[in-house]
């Protein structure tokens, strides 16, 4: 039986977004998948060493669950993010769900292909000595590569 | 059961005890058997989706006092 193949677009930098991809990837890697995660736009934020920036906002979010009512015009004041984001981090923790990084490390030990955008790099003037090491770039046509002959193709 | 390993995947959650199921078979000969002790309750159809992917034989699995015990015998 050939290899099964999957391919991720992972488009978004927030928290909630970020688990996904790494969640599916690894389990993919687990199962003896082939699997490439192509980042993009804000994606690109999730291959950084360092991903203490990755975030979760409630504003704009309202399926958000949160232990109190909050209106939104408390929730767009100063230091509101960076606290949903530490109560969302203790939450996952006490879950027993990993961190970020840990389901990135699985990635990479399961030889999951990492793929940053070209394009989106130079767009946002990224510095590619802030992203980790395992990281490979290229453009649209790289991922078609890949992506053209996989058994599950995902956007996120 | 018999078993020649043994996992504590308690307090994990998805995909922890698959992916670090899937390490500790890594390590292990075939027909040998891993006994996975996880305390997520979808580790149940997660294990045995698992298995039937991987083509490892879940071959026995057990809950008692919320933790799911699985017996896989390596391919």
């Amino acid at each position: 039986m050939a290899t099964k193949k999957m391919a991720i677009i992972a488009t978004k930098g927030t928290l909630d977004m970020a688990y996904p991809p790494f969640i599916l990837a690894s389990t993919a890697a687990a199962l003896g998948y082939d699997v490439q995660i192509f980042f993009t736009f804000y994606g690109l934020q999730l291959l950084r060493k360092d991903l203490s920036d990755v975030k979760i906002s409630p504003l704009g979010n309202p399926a958000m669950p949160m232990p109190v009512p909050m209106p939104v015009m408390v929730q767009m004041l100063p230091g509101m993010e960076s606290m949903a984001t530490m109560m969302m981090k203790q939450k996952l923790a006490k879950h027993g769900v990993a961190s970020l990084e840990e389901l990135r490390d699985l990635c990479l030990e399961a030889d999951v292909k990492f793929i940053a955008c070209q394009m989106t790099v130079d767009l946002f003037e990224f510095d590619k000595s802030e992203f980790i090491d395992n990281v490979e770039y290229g453009g649209a046509a790289t991922f078609m590569g890949f992506a053209g002959d996989t058994d599950i193709c995902l956007f996120i | 059961m018999n078993f020649d390993k043994e996992l504590n995947a308690r307090g994990l959650s998805c995909p922890l005890p698959i992916v670090k199921t899937k390490k500790a078979l890594a390590d292990m000969a075939s027909n040998q058997v891993l006994k996975v002790i996880s305390t997520d309750s979808g580790s149940v159809k997660d294990m045995a989706a698992f298995a039937e992917q991987t083509g490892n034989a879940l071959l026995a699995q057990e809950e008692a006092n919320g933790e799911y015990v699985f017996y896989m015998k390596k391919k």
